[in-house]
């Protein structure tokens, strides 16, 4: 089998698995809503639009958050991991499709979440959407390999978000300039330095994540 | 290579800290713009160089584990990190006394390289927690060296991200046409940084010594149990 359809083999696995057990998408969903209410709450009556803008972001990166936390958890659960690992394939299929299950979860629920924000708050541009999906390549790039880390400890939920939102960071400060700035074009090719970068580092390194030798 | 040895380490050390020391106070002249409180500048700077230098050394231990493997690169790379946080949490102490002489507050977001030490930090401390909470074996060594490149590409990434939202209010001393300050103050700068380095030096070997006499016992306390 070539490397590609592996990673197809591997990414119908992981959306097979959602479509029936339907965990992941309407937790992610319904947390992101939540989250803009009681976003709606802490702004000030006629808050700054660039603040609002920013609490967007917050929104996406905890939504993200959610969904890998969850990414790992079949794995996990089902002792699967070790036959991943024993499969005939490159182990960096493993996190490319990964990663791109957790991309189509937190594109549906963006999906909702970028409508619903408009509808909330304000409007937003297509610098606004093009930051959103550039980040969301970023996010699953490096949080699914963080993903993979935590689940090999003990602390396992508690750890993903201190591994994930140091490296997150840049990814917010991209996003929010995008969305906010002026000239916020400089911010977008920022974005898509900062994919590139941690998607090769982080396809390269996968596998000794999950080698035991 | 022979490794240089401890005792010589910690006297050169201590030399080049108190040389430096004595020439921070008696010779590097006192600032016109700032007075005395520029001084701790020849304590900041280095220090943060030398943090940098001590993850830039624990990410190339990293990566000369998942290369060649050689023994005990994972517990070296673990112990330039420690250190590296170490230099890190007092550049974030000598970074915010500065700020508060300078600027009058304690914290200033608007400063580029104190927000940068405060995601390292953040970063690095992550580390720990990922350490601790895997079983150490083959596995745990990799993840964190993994971990530890990650850091390296995350520093210059994270440098760009501050400076894009930047603001002019740190002094930005090293700029392309060289460093902006006169001659003396460079030079003690200079033994500043080489005295901190040499000190992250010793202290690196003298934990490094302290984990391998552990790891050592235990073997021993197995063969024997």
């Amino acid at each position: 089998m070539s490397y590609l359809s592996d990673i197809g083999a591997l990414t119908r696995k992981d959306l097979l698995l959602e479509l029936r057990a339907k965990e992941t998408v309407p937790a992610m969903l319904l947390f992101v809503l939540a989250a803009l209410t009681i976003f709606h709450f802490v702004t000030p009556t006629g808050g700054e639009r660039t603040a609002t803008l920013g609490l967007l972001w917050t929104a996406i990166i905890f939504t993200a958050l959610l969904g890998l936390t969850r990414a790992f958890v079949p794995e996990r659960e089902q002792g699967l991991m070790d036959a991943l690992v024993l499969a005939p394939c490159d182990r960096s299929a493993i996190w490319v499709a990964k990663s791109l299950a957790v991309l189509a979860f937190l594109g549906l629920a963006e999906a909702i979440a970028l409508p619903a924000f408009a509808l909330f708050f304000s409007g937003i541009g297509w610098r606004t959407v093009a930051a959103v999906a550039l980040a969301d390549v970023g996010i699953c790039a490096v949080g699914t390999l963080t993903g993979a880390m935590a689940v090999a400890g003990r602390a396992r939920e508690l750890i993903l978000p201190l591994l994930f939102l140091p490296l997150a960071i840049p990814v917010v400060v991209g996003g929010v300039g995008a969305s906010a700035a002026d000239h916020g074009g400089k911010y977008l090719a920022f974005l898509v330095l900062y994919d590139a970068a941690f998607g090769l580092l982080a396809w390269a390194s996968f596998e000794y994540v999950v080698s035991e030798t | 290579m022979k490794a240089i040895r401890l005792p010589q380490l910690a006297a050169a050390a201590t030399v080049a800290l108190g040389v430096s020391i004595a020439l921070i106070f008696f010779y590097a002249p006192i600032d016109g713009d700032q007075g005395l409180s520029q001084k701790i500048f020849y304590f900041h700077v280095p220090i943060a160089l030398t943090a940098y230098a001590c993850f830039a050394w624990g990410a190339w231990k990293a990566l000369l584990h998942l290369w060649k493997r050689p023994e005990g690169a994972d517990l070296e790379s673990y112990v330039a990190i420690h250190m590296g946080v170490i230099f890190g949490s007092l550049t974030l102490l000598t970074g915010s006394i500065w700020a508060k002489i300078s600027w009058g507050v304690w914290w200033a977001w608007s400063d580029n390289q104190l927000v940068l030490f405060l995601v390292l930090f953040l970063f690095y401390c992550a580390y720990f927690m990922l350490r601790y909470s895997v079983d150490p074996g083959p596995a745990r060594a990799n993840m964190c060296a993994v971990y530890a490149l990650f850091g390296v590409v995350l520093i210059p990434v994270s440098f760009l991200a501050i400076r894009l939202s930047r603001s002019f209010i740190h002094p930005v001393v090293f700029t392309s046409h060289g460093p902006q300050m006169t001659g003396s103050q460079f030079f003690v700068f200079c033994v500043a940084l080489v005295g901190m380095l040499t000190l992250f030096a010793a202290l690196y070997q003298i934990e490094l010594a302290g984990k391998r006499l552990d790891a050592h016992l235990r073997e021993l306390r197995e063969l024997l149990a």
